[in-house]
């Protein structure tokens, strides 16, 4: 019996209609007058474009001047078949798939290591934490000089190593640029997901360590059989958000390997849809390169979920 | 989770739906516009000696045409100005002229519906043709009319550092550059002294344009002025073509020209012994580096009065926005006069497209030798091609020269015959 119901003497007072609006609105209207500002902001800002950017990839598509005549006709899956048949295309998506080989397990990885480690300091815990989150908040362009700095030809890697440096270096290697790339990203982005473990690991309790040390379990056993396990949710959470980081890669590759050199080894589809799009007037090309990252992304996330989040 | 997907599915075909019916609205100025008068707006390039013309420019305009007064400010940030530009166009707010209009970029904002035919105007296209004369001809568009007019061009050419040629051992009143043999044995003898980094630095970046300053212009020396496409098909997969890649794939693959960029002006700096560069550089290199000049080589030294070059034009066109279309098209033959074509020279050392450019202005080429050269080069100048997907085009051709050129990944040949058939198709499609 309903709490309702039960209020009643078991008799259901509701007219048909209100309970039609409760359906709709759900129990509380005032959430939804809450929630609709940003449910608008979300459908301007994300939904509207993602669907002219369906609409467009479908079309032969360019931007025209207001009220210039031209004709952009349904084209169906041409746009697609152009970009799939691409090989810059083909490539720039397996250089995505390169970096997030190295970045997300490396991420994954320090920064559950990192945050372990900082959770358990007790001295100057404010000071690593700052120290390791100034990176995520230093503009790229900035941090990028640093690397410039540390791996161009004559940089100071490159004249510490002295005869070990490779040939060509780093950032004109096409065996070199992407796994530079990803290092870097993967430097710059660790201050935010070791505040996301920090977080996880005030939830993991207490007792369970204090039983696996009374079981005799060592600091790996530990941290391998309780920590790992306790912070799953927030691990599912990293891998998904540094897919969705590595998949939109730019500025790192535009600004590292002057966009996307040495040969194309370290081009993005972002990069090719800031090119194709921006730069060649072509937006439904660009558009169609988008739906089918958007499209992987989400294919990749679901798979991470599935395989993380299974008992 | 499946319901969620339903949803999100069929949220997103109705916004596609939505998105469907956008679009339109607003003007691009018809026949009405093109003559009606009334203040305009004008974006100017947005370096210094350009900005200081063009303000000296819109005073002598305002105070000639009180009731037409124009308004004049620096291309808004961006990446290029054919982006700003582009955008501009799109968003229907671009100003009446662009004092600094991309030739490469014009067949895009044609296409876009965002420029206006000159030929429209009473006397437009005899304007652009009495003016610049047979060499207008490079800026017509695919229909035969004119939707730029040659403005001005920076022919460029090799600047040489004659402190670091000394300190190599290197005549620096004749320097051994005319052939390409000369060329290379000139950069060894830089690299080998340790005078400097690299004989030469070209930005070996992708972006399309960076061609325009390696490849073109000794392209177009080699060729005696052939485009990169003409009549819709790639010129380049030919010998000469292939001597001019080839010989800047010996100075990649000895070193003597770095794979990788330089963040600033490496002949500036004193990184590189020489660069490709037009006569803007002189009031820019003229107080930090002790230059010399001399046309780019070709594979048997071709004498200096014969050889072609990269134009590197910037141009002028009216945009579709533009409502008082009538003041912009005076204010535009009143900024390409020969009395502010001679400002424009005398101020920022840059050539106007005109014909006979040394003999209209004696006095000035007399008092600034340093010029005459970049004078005579500019009667033999390259432009880019004039046609549809232009920047697409360049930039398959960026890829291909990168590839085997820079980075020797492709044999030469290989790359320039693949590039060759697929400009071809791209030069074949509207």
């Amino acid at each position: 019996m309903s709490t309702e119901a039960a209020r009643t003497g078991g008799a259901v007072t509701h007219s048909p209609a209100p309970r039609k609006l409760t359906a709709l609105v759900g129990r509380q209207p005032l959430g939804i007058v809450m929630a609709a500002p940003y449910a608008v902001f979300l459908a301007a800002v994300f939904a509207y474009p993602l669907g002219l950017a369906v609409w467009i990839s479908f079309h032969r598509y360019f931007f025209a001047a207001p009220g210039a005549q031209v004709d952009r006709p349904f084209v169906g899956f041409s746009n697609y078949t152009r970009v799939l048949g691409d090989p810059a295309v083909r490539q720039s998506f397996l250089n995505v798939l390169e970096f997030l080989v190295i970045n997300v397990p490396l991420t994954v990885v320090l920064s559950l290591v990192l945050a372990t480690a900082l959770n358990s300091v007790t001295h100057i815990r404010t000071f690593l934490r700052v120290a390791y989150y100034v990176p995520y908040v230093t503009a790229s362009v900035a941090l990028v000089a640093v690397w410039l700095f540390l791996f161009s030809n004559n940089g100071m890697v490159n004249n510490v190593l002295g005869p070990l440096a490779p040939n060509p270096s780093w950032l004109v290697n096409s065996g070199l640029a992407m796994p530079v790339i990803a290092i870097f990203v993967t430097w710059k982005q660790l201050g935010f997901f070791i505040l996301l473990y920090l977080a996880a690991l005030q939830n993991v309790p207490k007792e369970l360590y204090e039983s696996a040390s009374v079981d005799g379990a060592g600091p790996v056993r530990s941290f391998m059989s309780v920590t790992v396990p306790g912070v799953r949710p927030a691990t599912t959470l990293v891998v998904i958000l540094a897919t969705i980081t590595g998949a939109n890669l730019f500025t790192e590759p535009y600004l590292l390997t002057n966009g996307g050199g040495p040969n194309g080894a370290s081009t993005s589809p972002v990069f090719l849809m800031y090119q194709k799009g921006i730069e060649q007037g072509a937006p439904d090309i660009a558009a169609a390169i988008g739906v089918i990252l958007v499209i992987a992304v989400l294919v990749i996330s679901l798979i991470n979920r599935r395989v993380l989040e299974r008992d | 989770m499946r319901s969620k997907l339903v949803m999100g599915t069929v949220g997103v075909v109705a916004l596609s739906l939505t998105a469907a019916c956008g679009g339109g609205g607003g003007s691009t100025g018809g026949s009405s516009a093109a003559g009606a008068k009334g203040p305009i707006k004008v974006w100017l390039s947005n370096n210094p000696e350009e900005i200081a013309w063009g303000q000296a420019m819109i005073k002598a305009w305002n105070a000639a045409n009180p009731k037409e007064t124009v308004t004049g400010q620096e291309i808004p940030a961006g990446k290029t100005s054919e982006e700003v530009i582009g955008a501009a166009i799109t968003a229907g707010n671009a100003p009446c002229l662009v004092f600094n209009t991309a030739p490469a970029a014009v067949p895009q904002f044609q296409k876009q519906g965002g420029l206006v035919a000159l030929d429209g105007f009473s006397g437009g296209a005899a304007y652009v043709q009495a003016r610049t004369g047979k060499a207008a001809d490079q800026y017509k568009s695919s229909d035969g009319k004119f939707y730029q007019i040659p403005w001005k061009s920076n022919p460029v050419m090799i600047f040489f550092n004659k402190d670091l040629f000394k300190k190599a051992g290197i005549d620096t009143t004749n320097p051994p550059l005319a052939t390409y043999d000369q060329f290379l044995a000139t950069s060894r003898k830089i690299k080998a002294s340790g005078a400097a980094q690299a004989a030469i630095w070209p930005a070996p970046s992708s972006e399309f344009f960076q061609s325009w300053f390696d490849f073109y212009p000794l392209y177009a020396a080699e060729t005696g002025g052939t485009q990169l496409v003409e009549k819709g098909k790639a010129t380049f997969n030919s010998d000469a073509g292939k001597k001019v890649a080839n010989f800047w794939a010996s100075m990649y693959s000895a070193g003597l020209s770095p794979k990788e960029a330089y963040n600033g002006d490496s002949f500036a700096d004193g990184k590189a012994a020489m660069a490709v560069v037009g006569p803007w550089a002189i009031s820019v290199y003229g107080k930090k580096v002790k230059w010399g000049v001399v046309p780019v080589p070709t594979s048997t030294g071709k004498s200096p009065d014969q050889i072609h070059t990269f134009s590197d034009a910037k141009n002028i066109a009216i945009y579709s926005a533009c409502k008082n279309q009538g003041t912009a098209w005076d204010l535009l033959k009143f900024a390409t006069s020969k009395d502010q074509d001679g400002k424009l020279l005398q101020m920022t050392g840059q050539m106007p497209l005109r014909e006979n450019l040394a003999a209209t202005y004696p006095d000035y080429f007399t008092s600034h030798p340093e010029y005459k050269l970049f004078a005579d080069q500019a009667a033999r100048t390259t432009e880019v091609p004039n046609i549809a997907n232009s920047v697409t085009i360049w930039q398959t051709f960026r890829d291909a020269y990168s590839s085997s050129v820079i980075f020797g990944k492709t044999p030469v040949d290989a790359a320039l015959s693949q590039a060759a058939d697929k400009i071809n198709q791209l030069a074949s499609q509207p």
